[in-house]
């Protein structure tokens, strides 16, 4: 059945006909950019993993953003001090893995946690404002960076290097209906590839083991949990230093694998776009990941519409708006997921708030 | 545990100097400890710069070139040229005006991360009709730029505020969100309609008569007269008016405060709106007192800056003066440090976070310092808490 007369005649209707041109040209343009996409996720929702862990316990993390960013510098310095050590190697045929690349990422790790150890000193043993604790590691972060960064760079130094991809067989991504979601999680590199993994174990690791649920009730109730004999302070501790983990390997993955060195500011806001994914996704590590998904969506959609925007009248409409505001588009997406349209979503009772023992009589 | 409340006995007992101590001990001891570190940072940054000896004195070197940046040298004074303090005053305008945007909102339990968005709406409020009104009359000019941009800083700061009071959207995320919005926004105003045509880069025309007049030579502007009213005028409003106390009753106890009658959104809308209207101030001062006009790139520091001097000063609009001077005079130093010692101006932005630092470990230092006099709790208020903290 020809239904071209239909299809034409819903076009012909204003509003209705862009919805539908809009649809057609993300159909047409997502898939063949899956692995893009992927590639945007992922720092999103391994920091968004952060803030998961660190807000189950019941310790509000803004500072991702910093630590991320601090992560990112640090692979990056480690990558160029290291790498002559080992005779400047090429790289492996298993994502280019090289020494000095495993260096620089565990050195990356060490330097989130370390960050996050701070923020869990300032924040749960201090007892200082913990959105304030964050705001000084971004700043901090920003600031320390910036310096080391125009030290550095005068001798325009060569880093590491950077994961390679993953190349799946042509035979698998060319397969239809699926080939574009096997190119999506298999043609990236190692930390994008097993942010899935890390997500679905830590989903588990929440919801099914003794940890998680301890960590949930300091987070809900710590009052309640420390009488059942839980040691809030220190579980609350160990949270915040594992959640640094995750955003240590967010910042890797920006100068170690989307890119091969280290820009100021490269962070561009996606620890607190994670805070958002975070919310949206009810505080459990799929939905963060799915959410971290949706705005990586609106991210590349952003840089798409710029290189090959659709044909048509949607096309115009497009191509009118400057181009800096389809930059502006996740963060305005941010914002009214934070305003809620996306639905009320409740964080844990006891996030934010300092615990204090009560006193032994 | 708690010292309780000041009474008028505990008050009388406790010394003057005490009393003074315990005000600038924690500063003091922060500011001199960050300095030192400073140092240190710049020794144990010196092997990074390329194709120079070690030099143990640089940090003398590099502070001594920031401090002759800063307020110049008795010769200069000699010969009646002070042109380095004025340009520290320069600097210290626009840091007054967003410090006092930061302090205004955490008095009401608010934290703006924004006043960087928002000064940017303020500098491009100002800049469009500056250029619009570039020849028209001086003071029409002046007026009507001014109040362009303080009207697009309190929009940009009103959204935020609003979604805070009617939608639960934590200020401090939102508030980030609309400085990258305001970035894109001005960077594709000024490479599109507000662009000179001609121009190869993306630069505006000059507002012309609406820049702000210069009152102090060479460059001190009519901002540096501002800031010092703005400091006053907003201490006059959180301790003399009624809203001023329903603001800092709404900080303090935001339930306590609706119980007794305030209305806690529209306080938080207000106060929003009312910091953000500071921080356009901050922009019109840098738009029309500095730059005259805007590239696409016009952006500075003032966004951070703010918020360090707003919490060094623990939020009291008199204070914001001298810490905003502190951070505006490292600023006017830091070329001159960068040209002599080849320490890079962003030894700033270290010191600075190390400041903070510094600051929330306060409760350390100021046991340190022994500087805890009875009666003296509301020291810590800065730091203490910004309203619930979830994001």
């Amino acid at each position: 059945m020809d239904i071209t007369w239909l299809i034409n005649g819903l076009y012909s209707i204003p509003i209705l006909g862009l919805a539908f041109q809009l649809v057609g040209y993300l159909v047409a343009i997502l898939p063949g950019n899956a692995a893009t996409i992927m590639l945007q996720a992922t720092p999103l929702a391994l920091a968004a993993m952060t803030g998961v862990i660190c807000e189950r316990s019941g310790v509000v993390n803004i500072g991702i953003e910093g630590t991320m960013l601090a992560s990112a510098f640090t692979a990056w310095v480690v990558g160029i001090a290291v790498n002559p050590l080992f005779g400047n190697p090429t790289g492996s045929d298993i994502f280019g893995i090289t020494m000095p690349l495993l260096i620089a990422l565990a050195a990356a790790v060490l330097v989130a946690v370390l960050i996050s150890g701070v923020h869990a000193w300032m924040s749960i043993s201090l007892r200082a404002d913990q959105i304030i604790s964050g705001t000084i590691i971004n700043i901090a972060a920003a600031g320390v960076t910036g310096y080391l960064d125009q030290l550095i760079s005068k001798s325009s130094p060569v880093g590491a290097g950077e994961f390679a991809a993953f190349q799946p067989p042509d035979a698998l991504t060319q397969l239809p209906v699926v080939g574009w979601l096997i190119a999506m999680f298999l043609n990236q590199g190692p930390i994008a590839m097993s942010t899935v993994f890390l997500v679905i174990g830590l989903q588990i690791w929440l919801f099914r083991s003794r940890w998680g649920l301890r960590t949930r009730a300091v987070g809900e109730h710590p009052r309640a949990a420390e009488t059942v004999g839980i040691d809030v302070i220190r579980l609350r501790y160990q949270n915040v230093m594992i959640a640094g983990v995750f955003a240590g390997l967010a910042g890797a993955f920006l100068s170690m694998e989307a890119t091969n060195s280290f820009q100021i500011g490269m962070t561009i806001g996606r620890g607190f776009i994670a805070l958002a994914a975070m919310i949206m996704g009810r505080w459990t590590p799929i939905g963060g990941f799915l959410s971290a998904l949706l705005f990586a969506v609106f991210l590349e959609i952003s840089q798409l519409i710029k290189i090959a925007p659709p044909s048509g009248d949607l096309g115009g409409v497009m191509t009118a708006v400057p181009a800096q505001l389809w930059d502006a588009l996740p963060y305005i997406l941010t914002i009214v997921v934070l305003a809620g349209v996306v639905g009320r979503s409740i964080p844990p009772a006891a996030d934010g708030q300092p615990y204090e023992r009560e006193a032994a009589t | 545990m708690s010292a309780g409340t000041p009474t008028a006995e505990t008050r009388d007992r406790v010394s003057t100097a005490a009393r003074l101590w315990s005000v600038v001990a924690v500063p003091l001891a922060v500011i001199v400890g960050s300095v030192v570190l400073g140092a240190a940072v710049i020794l144990l940054s010196e092997p990074l710069i390329p194709g120079k000896a070690f030099d143990p004195w640089l940090w003398v070197t590099a502070y001594q070139a920031m401090i002759q940046g800063a307020i110049g040298t008795p010769h200069e004074w000699l010969a009646g040229d002070f042109h380095a303090i004025v340009g520290t005053m320069v600097n210290t305008a626009p840091l007054v005006f967003g410090g006092l945007a930061v302090g205004f909102g955490f008095k009401a339990g608010l934290f703006n991360i924004g006043v960087q968005g928002q000064f940017l709406l303020g500098a491009l409020g100002a800049v469009t009709v500056g250029v619009w009104l570039a020849a028209a009359p001086a003071p029409v000019a002046i007026v009507c730029a001014t109040l362009a941009g303080m009207a697009l800083g309190a929009a940009w700061g009103f959204v935020p505020g609003f979604l805070k009071a009617f939608s639960g959207a934590h200020e401090v995320v939102s508030t980030i969100m609309m400085n990258y919005i305001a970035i894109q926004l001005l960077a594709a105003l000024v490479s599109g309609p507000l662009k000179v045509p001609q121009s190869p880069q993306a630069i505006t025309y000059d507002v012309g008569n609406a820049a702000w007049p210069i009152i102090l030579p060479p460059n001190g502007h009519l901002g540096i007269l501002l800031a010092v009213i703005a400091a006053i005028v907003v201490w006059w409003i959180l301790f003399r008016t009624t809203w001023g106390f329903e603001v800092r009753a709404t900080g303090a106890n935001s339930d306590a405060s609706r119980y007794a009658g305030m209305r806690p959104r529209l306080i938080i809308v207000a106060t929003m709106t009312f910091s953000g209207m500071l921080a356009g101030l901050a922009g019109c001062c840098v738009l029309l007192g500095v730059t005259h006009s805007m590239t696409s790139s016009f952006g500075t520091t003032v966004g951070f800056d703010s918020i360090a001097v707003a919490l060094l000063a623990r939020s009291n609009p008199i204070l914001i003066m001298p810490s905003a001077l502190l951070f505006g005079a490292m600023r006017a130093g830091a070329g001159l440090m960068q040209i002599k010692a080849e320490i890079p101006a962003e030894l700033v932005d270290v010191i600075q976070a190390m400041i903070l630092f510094a600051l929330v470990a306060s409760p350390v230092i100021r046991r340190l310092l022994h500087a805890d006099p009875r009666g003296e709790r509301h020291t810590e208020s800065a730091v203490a808490s910004v309203g619930d903290s979830v994001p």
